[in-house]
């Protein structure tokens, strides 16, 4: 058994060592909002943080998460989708088919807590790791601008 | 066909309505629009489905395509929203279940592709919308005691002459009874309140904060997962297995031999990948057993030799080659490959089925619904209408999600074990057990002029044909009209144009990849434009503007791109490459801004200009030519799918690789104004990049790609 902390509330789960985290977080804890790509952290849709560092979720055996870890997904970032940085992807209608924006939005998020007025390419590099097969980068790169002037604001 | 079952699964919603608006409508002249039908009777659209307003003032759409990315859910009611006189975010979209009503009368079954979505509702929606308008004005005027001279809606509203006003809801009762009229007025686009101008995407919120339900995110009370073994031989089968490890593993429930493979059910799919990975099974690699690339390529290009099938003869192209090849003419051949090539959407094919006595609910991210419902009803041995099929959002759709290989399985274990079951495809298993699309090898000759011009062009393609697999009623007595794409509508000013294609099977299963021939095509015709250009001692642009002299929406597409690119006046060590093309309706030109550094070429910006006919929300034109154009450039770098002893040797992303973020260049787009009817957008872009970016590299280099990807020749 595992006890996880998820969006601020202890979990306990019965799984094996072996299980990713995005498994016990999509089939044992039924958050569905982190994705499965590619299970080698390649695509970067399984993206969530780990005490808010972006880590892929389907390469992280559940094991690994030491106890008071601070787990949060897409699902914990706001409430009401009020997160400057959801609210910059409403404002430029980001998403296409939608799948891998959960991954784009927390690698997003974790960029601008560490740096507040990303440059492109500071973008770019901390991006680089999720796969959009949409092709909504461009319009990924200048909400994580807008984010941050909104964060600013 | 289905419509009684639509029809009820209808009735029974809006029975949930205390005495909403049903629309019964009938379309005079939308059946007689779809060309080629994929066999059966000629469709009509005798049942509107689409439109519920309740008396508790809601608005419901039924969206009868499915959301991939490309904006329906949003454009959709945006066709309705005008003509109603209603707010956009208003209407409640729902997506429809399979049935008659909702065929796509431009392809004849329930599709979502071909860029026809807003084209096929263009007519149909608005005159629903401009239906129910009608009838809720005639129930306002009954309620006021006027004529409805003069009355009009806005907001959700009946508003008279004299200022009175009236809601939709409180209207919905009285007009649901009214007789459903046949002509009604449509709204001029001069008048036009939504239509054309940008509007948030409707969806958009949901895909910012988890909640968009995917068809991987199907929960069922009791729902058991599936992790499928498939042959690793593309068309092979199982013969025996051994699953005695598999089964002593934690969570394990049930390992069954389906029509697709070896699957293992078990309380999540972790627990099912863990156990199917430990599975003996001894395959029949079947007739692919020997497939490789290079011999596909061989069989492809003695395949070539054959004459094929003619899609087009403007007058006499061989003879005027053969003329100008005995007067000593310029005549120039060239043999154009382009390769096999995944769809890799990003959420891997995944089907939940639940059969029980009385029928199946399925859960499925598809762009087929109704072959969908078929091949569910046929593996759970139901009828047709005993399916309910549930679309969810498409994680990526791209032409993948019209095949149905997903179904099977899981309709066959959830039968087998009376339990709802979720199968999901691993990355590996989606990306080695893809429909390819097409590998082509297009053989293209011209004779030019003494000014230069060409006085014949004779395009020879030989590839797979998909639709012989798909809808083999199409290609009895035509040519397959999904393999001369961006061929056979050559718009260059040329006497002596012929298009044939040869159609020749590979082995294995090919599909529409998102443009589908236009993506082959393009690349062959307008690389070879600039090979004449050249050989010409024209510049690219130039020679094409005098080639289209008849083609005003040509030029001007070209022409607008050219200038915003200031293609006169490349930077430093940069040039450009350009490419044109109509396909579904749209026109368009690319000029993409390139230079090579290190020996790899770096593209900067890529100019895009379009005329798709009247624009619904340019907002989501835009992301589509961005998104279109980043597909198309993603294969051109690396795209490639390569078989060995009948097996896909791409698994992941690792090998299939692509565009990053860093990677991409600037686009910029540019949409002409246009009263057309609308084009499609949601596929054009992917074909022109290409092109344009392999005409960049020969204007810097004098290299002439006519092969891709552009990893093999080095410079990608």
């Amino acid at each position: 058994m595992y006890i996880l902390n998820v969006n601020g509330k202890t979990l306990e789960v019965e799984v094996e060592a072996d299980t990713p985290l995005l498994w016990v977080l999509r089939d044992t804890l039924g958050m569905t909002g982190t994705k499965y790509g590619c299970g080698m952290a390649l695509c970067g849709a399984c993206t969530v943080h780990l005490d808010g560092e972006p880590i892929r979720s389907c390469v992280t055996p559940v094991s690994a998460l030491t106890t008071g870890q601070k787990v949060t997904t897409i699902e914990g970032l706001s409430a009401d989708r009020s997160h400057p940085v959801q609210k910059a992807w409403i404002e430029l209608d980001v998403p296409q088919c939608g799948y891998c924006q959960s991954g784009q939005i927390m690698s997003a998020v974790a960029l601008l807590a560490k740096t507040p007025k990303p440059t492109d390419a500071d973008i770019d590099a901390a991006m680089a790791g999720n796969l959009c097969r949409c092709g909504t980068y461009q319009r990924i790169r200048a909400a994580i601008h807008r984010a941050a002037e909104i964060k600013g604001s | 066909m289905n419509s009684a079952i639509s029809r009820r699964d209808f009735l029974q919603k809006g029975a949930v309505l205390s005495g909403g608006l049903v629309l019964a409508i009938s379309i005079p002249g939308c059946g007689r629009k779809s060309g080629s039908k994929p066999g059966g009777a000629l469709v009509r659209s005798d049942f509107s489905a689409w439109l519920q307003i309740g008396s508790d003032e809601s608005i419901r759409f039924y969206c009868d395509k499915s959301e991939m990315g490309q904006g329906v859910y949003t454009a959709l009611p945006m066709l309705l929203a005008e003509e109603l006189g209603v707010a956009v975010d208003r209407i409640k979209v729902e997506f429809a279940p399979a049935g008659a009503p909702f065929v796509n009368t431009f392809l004849g079954t329930q599709i979502t592709g071909g860029s026809t979505s807003v084209r096929e509702g263009w007519p149909k929606l608005r005159l629903a919308g401009a239906q129910a308008r009608e009838m809720l004005i005639a129930a306002a005027c009954a309620e006021w005691g006027i004529a409805t001279t003069g009355c009009l809606t806005e907001d959700g509203q009946v508003v008279s002459p004299r200022g009175q006003r009236l809601s939709f809801g409180a209207l919905a009762e009285a007009a649901g009874k009214l007789p459903v009229p046949k002509v009604v007025p449509l709204r001029k686009s001069q008048d036009f309140r939504v239509i054309g101008k940008p509007h948030a995407r409707l969806d958009t919120p949901l895909k910012v904060d988890g909640s968009a339900q995917f068809g991987i995110d199907v929960r069922l009370d009791g729902m058991l997962y599936g992790a499928l073994a498939q042959s690793p031989v593309l068309g092979g089968k199982a013969t025996s297995f051994d699953a005695t490890r598999a089964k002593a593993m934690p969570g394990v429930k049930d390992v069954i031999l389906t029509s697709t493979g070896v699957l293992v059910l078990a309380d999540s799919w972790w627990r099912a990948r863990r156990a199917r990975d430990t599975l003996s099974i001894e395959w029949d690699g079947g007739a692919n057993k020997g497939l490789d690339t290079a011999k596909m390529w061989q069989g492809l290009r003695a395949a070539a030799a054959g004459a094929g099938q003619e899609a087009r003869n403007d007058g006499d192209a061989l003879k005027a080659l053969a003329d100008g090849a005995r007067s000593g003419a310029k005549v120039l051949r060239a043999d154009y490959e382009l390769p096999l090539l995944a769809h890799a959407t990003l959420e891997p094919q995944n089907c939940t089925a639940s059969v029980t006595a009385d029928g199946c609910d399925l859960y499925v991210p598809t762009q087929i619904q109704q072959v969908a419902q078929a091949t569910a009803a046929s593996a759970a041995g139901l009828k047709p209408e005993q399916v309910r099929v549930h679309t969810t959002f498409l994680g990526g759709g791209f032409g993948r999600r019209l095949e149905v290989d997903f179904i099977p399985a899981a309709v066959e274990a959830s039968k087998a074990v009376g339990k709802p079951v979720k199968i999901l495809w691993t990355r590996e298993d989606d990306m080695t057990h893809d429909a390819y699309r097409p590998p082509a090898f297009d053989q293209v000759a011209a004779a030019l002029g003494k000014d230069g011009k060409p006085t014949a062009w004779h395009i020879h393609l030989t590839s797979p044909s998909i639709t012989a697999r798909m809808f083999p009623g199409v290609v009895e007595k035509a040519v397959d009209p999904f393999a001369i794409e961006a061929a056979a509508n050559y718009p260059y000013d040329v006497p002596n144009v012929r298009v044939s294609y040869q159609r020749h099977e590979i082995g294995i299963n090919v599909g529409y990849w998102r443009s589908v021939s236009h993506a082959l095509n393009c690349f062959v015709a307008e690389s070879f434009m600039d090979e004449l250009a050249f050989a010409a001692g024209a510049d690219p642009v130039a020679y094409r503007l005098s080639l289209l002299a008849r083609q005003p929406r040509f030029a001007a597409v070209l022409k607008t791109a050219t200038e915003e690119a200031h293609y006169a006046t490349p930077a430093k060590g940069h040039r450009f490459g350009v490419a044109l093309m109509e396909g579904y309706g749209t026109y368009m030109a690319q000029v993409a801004e390139v230079s090579m550094a290190g020996g790899k070429l770096k593209v900067h910006h890529v100019h895009c200009a379009l005329d798709c006919g009247q624009v619904i929300n340019p907002r989501i034109v835009e992301s589509q030519v961005e998104g279109a154009l980043l597909f198309g450039l993603t294969a051109a770098l690396w795209g490639q799918i390569d078989l060995k002893e009948g097996r896909v040797q791409q698994t992941n992303f690792d090998r299939y690789r692509l565009l990053r973020m860093p990677e991409i260049p600037k686009i910029s787009t540019y949409i002409l104004d246009s009263s057309a009817d609308p084009g499609g957008i949601g596929e054009p872009a992917t074909a022109l990049i290409a092109p344009a970016i392999c005409n960049g590299i020969f204007a810097l280099t004098q290299k002439r790609i006519r092969s891709l990807p552009l990893a093999t020749h080095g410079f990608a």
